[in-house]
């Protein structure tokens, strides 16, 4: 569905990815592991079109997204929850999964889509008049997910759902991961969370300093020795 | 109540109508865009040129105003295309530097075309009286329709997709790209509205007052300093403010005399500038 051929990157003169290869098939869900300032973000925006691509090729369902901007592409199907979800937070809940749906073709099903998230998150609906800014980290988290899944996404790019919420949300999060895979939604997710985005996702790469390092199953990189003494603390 | 005070402020608040409908225009442009048009009251004063050249060739007024309200339009998004684009990403004081010379542009120009003679459009609208208060139709007809115009801006941005992503580019312009927006459209049509509003502003205004190509120069100062006041980009903050300099003009103006009353104005201002330097209704 998604393949990144020898992709490099990076902003002005600094080079944060390195001839990166990833696919993700459709009804995968794919995890992208690493450490802090490994470039996993960047790879993110790259897919996204908010970085350029310095070198390389991007292709989905066939197609290649080479020089794409960014609305462009959420209208090729790719939908991105950003690092610290980045909500509208003097926005309503409603209005930041209304904006979720702007693109033409999530407008003519904008009643249906918001049904549909607020029966995945029924606690967005109890808040749609409230300011996205004074809901919970868990909540805005929701808030970001289904404003994503307003523009009726095939992808769905998570940039570290899990980052700066407390432990037990944490967990809610990961839960919510499975139930978007439910609806048949396939799913990138980048994360530092290692052993928990390892029980969510079928495969996952490890990215260190800008490079693919390993790739493998969920429970290949589980039993691995180098993942689980640097990630797993194991 | 002092039957005059009392007619200083309704005027007070009638001219605040069409100040807070310019200050709406110029905060929505300073919100979604992040460059100041210092030159916007000098659009207005096209859209007078507009009306008053129209009208005296022979086009009935309404028609006129439409005319002057969409070539305004135009012009916002052809200041858009044509000077801010180019500096977008500038520091401020290059942005504010182009659109200061696209102040100077558009006097000197208007002076070339029209000379600098004050033309008066020569509607006479009637005065209505009540009681002992005498009250501008003119005055009245201009802040109905500002309001108009203000109600309508609020219900666009309420209501429409467009609307919702032009409140959202000021609180996270980066992002908007992820919500399959194209910014560069927003821009273009948040230029398209800024100048409309101005041309509406234009036509209200030329009932009032004679046109001439430095008219913004007494305009331009107080619309700034109402956005300022109100909190440069907040448009409630904004709407607040026209109505209280307005009212100190007015009222300022019974007692003394206007040109008092804008010395006390602007140095209400400065003074507000030191205690409150993030306007009035600062979050």
């Amino acid at each position: 569905m998604l393949s990144l051929a020898a992709v490099s990157a990076g902003y002005g003169s600094f080079r944060a990815l390195f001839d990166v290869s990833l696919d993700v098939e459709a009804g995968e869900a794919v995890g992208v592991i690493g450490p802090n300032g490994a470039g996993k973000t960047t790879m993110m925006r790259v897919i996204s079109g908010l970085v350029p691509m310095d070198a390389g090729a991007m292709t989905f369902d066939g197609r290649s997204l080479d020089g794409l901007s960014a609305h462009r592409i959420v209208e090729r199907g790719i939908a991105h929850v950003p690092e610290n979800r980045r909500l509208f937070p003097r926005l309503t809940v409603e209005d930041n999964l209304r904006i979720g749906a702007f693109i033409p073709q999530a407008r003519a099903k904008i009643a249906e889509r918001m049904a549909w998230v607020y029966d995945l998150f029924p606690r967005l609906k109890e808040r749609r008049e409230q300011l996205a800014g004074t809901l919970s980290g868990g909540e805005q988290q929701m808030c970001a997910i289904g404003r994503a899944l307003m523009s009726g996404p095939k992808l769905l790019l998570m940039d570290e759902p899990s980052a700066g919420l407390a432990p037990l949300v944490v967990q809610q999060v990961f839960d919510l991961v499975r139930r978007i895979r439910a609806e048949g939604l396939t799913v990138l997710i980048v994360e530092q969370n290692v052993q928990q985005v390892l029980e969510v996702v079928d495969r996952a790469y490890l990215l260190e300093v800008g490079r693919i390092h390993l790739a493998g199953s969920s429970a290949e990189l589980k039993n691995n020795d180098l993942i689980r003494r640097s990630y797993m603390g194991l | 109540m002092d039957i005059y005070l009392l007619e200083a402020v309704i005027n007070g608040l009638l001219l605040g109508g069409v100040l807070a409908l310019l200050a709406l225009g110029l905060n929505l442009i300073f919100g979604v865009i992040d460059v100041v048009w210092i030159a916007y009251a000098d659009l207005v004063m096209c859209g007078m040129y507009a009306v008053y050249w129209l009208h005296v060739a022979g086009w009935p007024l309404w028609a006129a105003s439409l005319a002057a309200i969409a070539g305004v339009a135009v012009l916002g998004v052809l200041v858009h295309v044509l000077i801010i684009a180019p500096v977008l990403r500038a520091p401020p004081i290059n942005q504010l530097l182009a659109t200061g010379g696209l102040l100077f542009f558009l006097q000197s120009f208007t002076t070339l075309l029209f000379g600098t003679d004050f033309r008066n459009i020569g509607v006479r609208l009637p005065i209505i009286e009540m009681g002992d208060i005498f009250i501008s139709f003119a005055r009245l007809l201009a802040f109905g329709f500002a309001l108009v115009g203000a109600v309508a801006l609020y219900v666009f941005l309420k209501r429409t997709y467009l609307g919702v992503a032009i409140r959202a580019i000021s609180q996270d312009r980066e992002i908007m790209g992820l919500m399959g927006v194209d910014q560069r459209r927003i821009y273009l049509v948040t230029s398209l509205i800024g100048g409309a509003l101005a041309g509406l502003g234009g036509c209200l205004l030329v009932l009032q007052y004679d046109v001439h190509p430095f008219l913004g120069n007494t305009f331009g100062p107080l619309i700034f300093m109402i956005c300022v006041l109100g909190g440069l980009g907040n448009m409630i903050g904004g709407f607040v403010a026209s109505f209280i300099i307005s009212q100190i003009i007015s009222i300022g103006g019974y007692y003394y005399s206007t040109e008092w009353a804008y010395v006390l104005a602007f140095t209400l201002f400065i003074v507000l500038m030191f205690i409150r330097p993030r306007g009035i209704l600062a979050r």
